[in-house]
């Protein structure tokens, strides 16, 4: 299966780990990727069970776009992963696995990334009108608003996060383990003197 | 410009409805009573649990897991349980397999006892919700007596299982088991060939099998459809290959087939307890590394290195290699999965939840269309919804 797996156009590297396979792709080609797993025989992968994204803000490529796919008949799950730059969009999936739907939307609720051609865009996890997204690691776990019941105005209403404590985020690593454990003068000690 | 007229009328079902199952806000497009569409609005039980476990160390990430589907806690901490363990590169002790299996099928027939009576209470029956609660009540008496909680478990742990049963667990589990078979047949005297059910499930929402494969539906959806796909059979973890049962399957797809396959997994189940019963024997029942499971609290006691080790365990957490998995379990409503990505820290850095939930609601537009409206109660209930697991 590697083998046909890597001879389709766009899909750079294969691995193998414990009975999954780790597929990174190319964007550009995503739907022609998509359609020939889905239409080989050999291959068959008919059910996509997952999309998200993981962030990692340091990176130019910022999102790993990841798609779970699963082949009912060959009993075998991929992972395919493809990089997405912020403000960059991705063409959608929907008119080849229709699950992409609502998974799609999910994404471009929590990470922001939009999908082309998706047939209705729109958040879906958070509140109506939110702003931001909420699974970058830039957001805060707190949030930016919220909410209570106002008696005057007899309304819900929203203000910005008031915290009667500070959010604490202990760093319980241990300084011995994390240190690189290089000391002011040691490089006397390895020279050729 | 040619005018077109609509007769349609759109109505507002939920947040805050008996039926809903939840807080699912419906809005609904009806053609005299006829579904046009029927669009969910999911959401309002956001929890944000995939951010809150960025910032907690694995084993607290563990009680998340519970108050997602919280009708069938335990499989669900199964599967985190699974991908931790995958990227630590560890293998639990038979005794724990065995133990995990056992209440994972208990968690299966609880929740099924809570789904079928409810279905049937949508429908218009409202005895068998009285019998399942008690009998909901006795199971739960087992989850209390190994983890201290009826349904906040948090008892499948990374490495393991918290604790060990209790002395005689065995054969109490055995003896109930004797009896909850002939429950099910009174059960089934209420539903099964009851007229009012059948008039309001059969042939409604049918589902086919490509169709059921195309919307990422699994469990007993996906089942009910004809597809024989059970992960427990086809990609089996812990002690489900040292076990035999077989797995049932339905014919059109329907709302009743889904109640039937429903009915069968729970008599499976329970011959997949009694025969972890027979093969259970005495052993550890979590992994004997003290950098990933805490030392005991008597040897914690005594010796200063289990008590460093406790301490670092419940302040740092154990550290999981840079990775990703993606770990599944076949949880009572189909496939639940963790797709977990660690950077090297003792924190999660990324753990995606597949909720079967989510991908089974996103068909009921789909499955309603040309139905009356109260089918949709019918097809809610039949599907398996809950909104823990579907807004996370």
């Amino acid at each position: 299966m590697i083998k046909i797996l890597t001879k389709i156009d766009g899909i750079n590297n294969v691995l193998e780990n414990n009975n999954l396979l780790e597929i990174e792709f190319e964007k550009k080609n995503i739907i022609k990727i998509f359609n020939k797993l889905k239409d080989k025989t050999e291959l068959n992968f008919n059910q996509l069970l997952d999309i998200t994204a993981v962030d990692y803000p340091s990176r130019e490529f910022r999102f790993d776009l990841i798609y779970i796919l699963q082949s009912l008949t060959k009993n075998k799950k991929i992972i395919l992963k493809t990089f997405v730059k912020e403000n960059e969009n991705i063409e959608s999936i929907t008119n080849i696995h229709k699950s992409a739907d609502w998974y799609e939307r999910e994404c471009y609720d929590l990470f922001g990334i939009e999908f082309i051609n998706h047939p209705d865009l729109r958040r879906i996890m958070t509140d109506y009108n939110f702003e931001g997204y909420p699974l970058r690691k830039d957001f805060p776990l707190t949030g930016h608003t919220e909410v209570r019941y106002d008696d005057l105005e007899k309304k819900v209403i929203y203000e910005p996060v008031k915290l009667t404590q500070e959010f604490r985020n202990f760093d319980s690593e241990s300084p011995w383990e994390g240190m690189e454990n290089k000391l002011f003068g040691d490089e006397k000690s390895t020279g050729e003197n | 410009m040619k005018e077109v007229e609509l007769n349609t009328t759109t109505i507002n079902f939920g947040p805050q409805h008996p039926a809903a199952h939840g807080v699912l806000r419906l809005v609904v497009e009806l053609e005299g009573e006829v579904v046009q569409r029927a669009e969910p609005h999911i959401g309002l039980l956001h929890r944000g649990t995939e951010k809150l476990i960025e910032y907690k160390t694995y084993l607290q990430a563990v009680p998340y897991f519970d108050r997602l589907d919280y009708v069938s806690p335990m499989c669900q901490e199964h599967a985190f349980a699974l991908a931790t363990e995958n990227l630590l590169g560890i293998n639990v002790p038979e005794r724990a397999k065995y133990i995990r299996v056992i209440f994972a099928e208990i968690t299966r027939i609880l929740n099924h006892l809570l789904n079928i009576p409810a279905y049937a209470a949508d429908i218009g029956a409202v005895t068998p919700f009285l019998w399942c609660f008690e009998e909901r009540e006795k199971l739960l008496e087992f989850h209390e007596a190994v983890s201290g909680a009826r349904f906040h478990a948090a008892y499948f742990r990374p490495g393991g299982v918290h604790q060990d049963m209790p002395e005689g667990m065995e054969e109490k589990l055995f003896e109930h088991f004797k009896t909850l078979p002939k429950f099910i047949d009174d059960l089934e005297s209420l539903l099964t060939n009851n007229r009012i059910l059948r008039q309001r499930s059969v042939d409604i929402g049918i589902i086919s099998k490509s169709e059921a494969i195309e919307w990422g539906c699994s469990g007993p959806v996906l089942r009910s459809a004809g597809v024989a796909w059970d992960l427990r059979r086809s990609q089996p973890y812990d002690a489900y290959d040292q076990v035999d049962f077989e797995v049932p399957v339905g014919k059109k797809g329907d709302c009743f087939d889904r109640y039937l396959v429903r009915i069968e997994e729970m008599r499976q189940s329970i011959s997949i307890i009694n025969q972890c019963l027979n093969k259970i024997k005495p052993g550890p029942i979590s992994i004997e590394d003290n950098k990933i499971t805490p030392p005991k609290r008597n040897q914690m006691k005594k010796s200063m290195e289990a008590l460093i080790h406790h301490f670092k365990l419940f302040t740092e957490g154990y550290r999981v290699p840079a990775g990703q998995v993606y770990s599944a379990v076949e949880a009572p409503k189909g496939e639940f999965g963790v797709y977990l990505v660690s950077d090297g820290s003792s924190k999660p850095y990324r753990c995606k939840i597949r909720a079967p939930g989510f991908a089974h609601l996103q068909t009921l537009d789909h499955l309603s269309k040309g139905h009356l409206m109260a089918d949709i109660a019918a097809i809610l209930g039949s599907l398996d919804i809950v909104f823990g697991e579907i807004d996370r």
